[in-house]
C-alpha cells in the first residue's frame, strides 16, 4: 500500500490513514485491513473502526505487553511505549495485505414506500430538480449506493453514489423527530434513519425493514463495504411488511 | 435480593465500563462516565471490575432497601444519607433491610456510582449493561431508572461476602456500617471543580492556528450548561484553523477535543458518537477523564500538554496501583 499514516488518537487508539480523499481504490485498502483485524486480531486490540479513508484501532496499552515485568521495564526505561508496539503490528500487517482485483461486495436490497405521509420532502426534491415525483423515485431506485461507513447512529450508512439529479440541500430548521426507517437526502448523499433522532435531511421515503437490531449478530443490517439497492413498494405492502416483522 | 427506586432522581442510569466492539456498527460505547470511580465503587464490594453499577447524577435517587445488603458509593458527594445519618463515600458499607438511601446537595462533583455486592441481575444487550439510551437498550430496560423500579440483585461471591460479614457484625442496632478504612485521596485524580487535565496533541492540531493551539494551552474553559454524556461543551477564546478544509469524517474517543466551526470546543464523553467530522485539536489523556466527568455545569478546565510518552506512562502507573488496590482489599478481608 503506497500511503501509510499512522498517527495517535489519544493513549489508547491509532488512526491508521489508507488515504487522503474518498474514492473507491481507497475504500478497499479499508475493507482489506478491516476484515483482516475482524479474522486476526491481535493481541491487546480491543476493537476497529473503519471509515471513509481510515481505519482507527483501538488498543488496551496493557496488554500489549508479553507480561508486566516486560511492560514495567519497556515503559520505565524509555523504551518502546504501547503507541509503538501497536504501530508495529499494524504496519506488519498492513505491509502484508495485498490488493487484488476480485472485489464482490455483498449486495443488501431495501424496499422503501417513498412520498405521502413517509416521504414529506419528495415533491419539494423533484420541483428543486425540474422532476417529478415519480423521476425522483425511478432515479432513487436506480442507483447502486456503496455503504463508506456506519456512523452518526447504530447502522447508519455513509453512502455514496447518488445522481447528482435529484441532490437537495439539507432543510434551513433541522427536524425535532425523524422517525426510524425514514429514506433520505441531504446534498448528494443518501441514507437510511435506523433510529428515531432530529435530522435536518430531506424525507422521501420509509422503509420497514429495521435496519439496527440490538438482539442480533452483527447487530445491523448494513456493514462497511456492503452495496445497497432500494426498490419502491406500495403503502399496502409497506403495511404488511410491518406487520410481518411484529 | 432487591433495591426499590422510590424516587429516580434526575439521571440515574446503570453503568458498566462501555459497550466495546460495536463502534464499526454505529453503536457506541458508553459506559461510566468517570470510570475510576465506577471501577472502585465494585471493588470495595467483591465485584469485578466490569459489573453494572447505578450512575446517579447531581440530583440522587431514594432508594429502599428490601433486603440486607453490601453497597459502595464512590465519585461525587451528592451528601448521601441512610434513615437520616450520612453515609462515608469511598469504602464498602452494610445497609440493614428496610434501610432508607437518599441524597442531599451536591457538595462536589456530580457522578457518584454505587455498587451492589453480586451486582445488578440484569440481562447484557451487546455484551454490556451500559444503558444506551437513545437505542433504548442495556442497563433496566434500556431506560433511565424511574419511580417504582425494583432492581434485583445477584447473590455475592465469598469476597464479598467476607466483606459483609465483618461489617454486619460490627453494625449492632444502627441501620448501616461502614468500613473504618477508605481508599486513599492519594490514590484518586485530582477532582476539583476547575480542574487542570492533561492532553495530547489530536489528529489534526497542526491544521489549527498556531495562536489558537497556544490559547488552548493557555487559556481557561467555561463549561457551557448544555454539557451532557455525550461531551462537555466549553466556552473559551474561540479557536481557528489554519486553512479551514471540510474534514473527512473518521472515529473519535472518550476525551477527543473537536472543534466545530463556531471556534468552542467539546470535549467527547461517554456517550459520543463513534464518528466525528469535526478537526481534533487535543485527546484527554485517559487518567483525566474523570476529572472532567466530575465538573459541574459552569465550572472551569484547563489544559495542559503532555506527550504521548508521558500519557502512556501515567496509565501504566495507575493501571499498576489499581491493581494494588484490588490485592489491599482483598488482602483486609480474605
Amino acid at each position: 500500500m503506497d500511503y501509510l499514516d499512522m498517527t495517535p488518537l489519544g493513549d489508547s487508539a491509532v488512526l491508521v490513514k489508507l488515504g487522503d480523499r474518498i474514492d473507491l481504490d481507497t475504500h478497499r485498502k479499508v475493507q482489506l485491513l478491516s476484515d483482516y483485524l475482524e479474522r486476526h486480531p491481535f493481541e491487546g486490540m480491543v476493537e476497529y473502526v473503519p471509515a471513509f479513508t481510515s481505519v482507527t484501532v483501538f488498543y488496551d496499552a496493557m496488554k500489549l505487553y508479553w507480561n508486566r515485568v516486560d511492560a514495567r521495564k519497556k515503559i520505565l526505561n524509555q523504551e518502546e511505549i504501547p503507541f509503538d508496539i501497536a504501530v508495529r503490528r499494524l504496519k506488519d500487517i498492513v505491509e502484508s495485505l495485498e490488493v487484488t482485483g476480485e472485489y464482490e461486495p455483498q449486495t443488501v436490497e431495501i424496499p422503501v414506500c417513498y412520498g405521502g405521509e413517509f416521504g414529506p420532502d419528495l415533491e419539494e426534491v423533484a420541483s428543486r430538480n425540474g422532476l417529478s415525483p415519480d423521476e425522483v423515485i425511478r432515479i432513487h431506485a436506480s442507483g447502486e449506493y456503496l455503504v463508506y461507513m456506519i456512523g452518526f447512529a447504530p447502522g447508519f450508512p455513509y453512502m455514496g453514489g447518488m445522481d447528482k439529479r435529484i441532490a437537495a440541500p439539507r432543510r434551513p430548521t433541522p427536524r425535532l423527530a425523524i422517525p426510524r426507517g425514514t429514506v433520505g437526502i441531504a446534498g448528494e448523499q443518501t441514507g437510511v434513519y435506523p433510529l428515531e433522532t432530529p435530522g435536518g435531511w430531506q424525507l422521501i421515503g420509509r422503509t420497514p425493514i429495521p435496519l439496527f437490531l440490538p438482539e442480533r449478530m452483527p447487530p445491523t443490517l448494513l456493514r462497511s463495504g456492503n452495496l445497497v439497492k432500494f426498490y419502491p413498494i406500495t403503502r399496502a405492502e409497506y403495511d404488511r411488511w410491518e406487520a410481518r416483522s411484529r | 435480593m432487591s433495591i426499590r427506586v422510590l424516587k429516580p432522581g434526575l439521571l440515574t442510569t446503570v453503568q458498566d465500563l462501555g459497550r466495546t466492539g460495536f463502534q464499526k456498527y454505529g453503536v457506541i460505547v458508553g459506559g461510566a462516565m468517570d470510570p475510576f470511580a465506577c471501577r472502585v465503587a465494585n471493588a470495595l464490594v467483591g465485584n469485578d471490575e466490569s459489573a453494572a453499577a447505578l450512575e446517579i447524577t447531581l440530583v440522587g435517587p431514594t432508594l429502599r432497601f428490601d433486603s440486607t445488603l453490601l453497597i459502595s458509593i464512590c465519585g461525587a458527594d451528592l451528601s448521601p444519607t441512610i434513615d437520616g445519618q450520612a453515609v462515608p463515600l469511598w469504602r464498602p458499607v452494610v445497609v440493614k433491610e428496610g434501610g432508607l438511601l437518599r441524597f442531599g446537595a451536591a457538595r462536589h462533583g456530580v457522578r457518584c456510582y454505587l455498587a451492589v455486592s453480586g451486582g445488578f441481575d440484569l440481562p447484557q444487550a451487546l455484551g454490556s449493561y451500559s444503558t444506551y439510551l437513545r437505542a433504548g437498550i442495556g442497563g433496566f430496560q434500556g431506560r433511565a431508572l424511574s419511580e417504582g423500579d425494583v432492581l434485583e440483585v445477584r447473590p455475592s461471591n465469598n469476597l464479598g461476602r467476607a466483606i459483609a460479614d465483618k461489617l454486619a457484625a460490627a453494625a449492632k442496632d444502627a441501620p448501616f456500617a461502614s468500613a473504618r478504612w477508605h481508599v486513599s485521596s492519594a490514590m484518586m485524580p485530582d477532582y476539583r471543580p476547575d480542574p487542570v487535565v492533561r492532553a495530547v496533541e489530536g489528529p489534526q492540531m497542526h491544521g489549527f492556528d498556531p495562536e489558537s493551539v497556544a490559547d488552548f494551552f493557555a487559556g481557561t474553559f467555561q463549561v457551557l450548561p448544555q454539557s451532557d454524556r455525550m461531551g462537555y461543551r466549553l466556552k473559551g477564546e474561540p479557536l481557528r484553523l489554519a486553512d479551514p478544509a471540510e474534514l473527512i469524517s473518521e472515529p473519535v474517543a472518550f476525551g477527543t477535543v473537536q472543534v466545530p466551526p463556531d471556534g468552542n470546543p467539546i470535549v467527547l464523553m461517554a456517550d459520543r458518537q463513534t464518528t466525528g467530522g469535526y478537526p481534533k485539536i487535543a485527546q484527554v489523556i485517559t487518567v483525566d477523564l474523570p476529572l472532567i466527568a466530575q465538573v459541574q455545569i459552569g465550572g472551569s478546565i484547563r489544559f495542559r500538554p503532555v506527550s504521548l510518552r508521558e500519557a502512556q506512562e501515567l496509565y501504566w502507573i495507575a493501571e499498576t496501583e489499581w491493581e494494588w488496590l484490588k490485592k489491599s482489599i482483598f488482602m483486609q478481608f480474605r
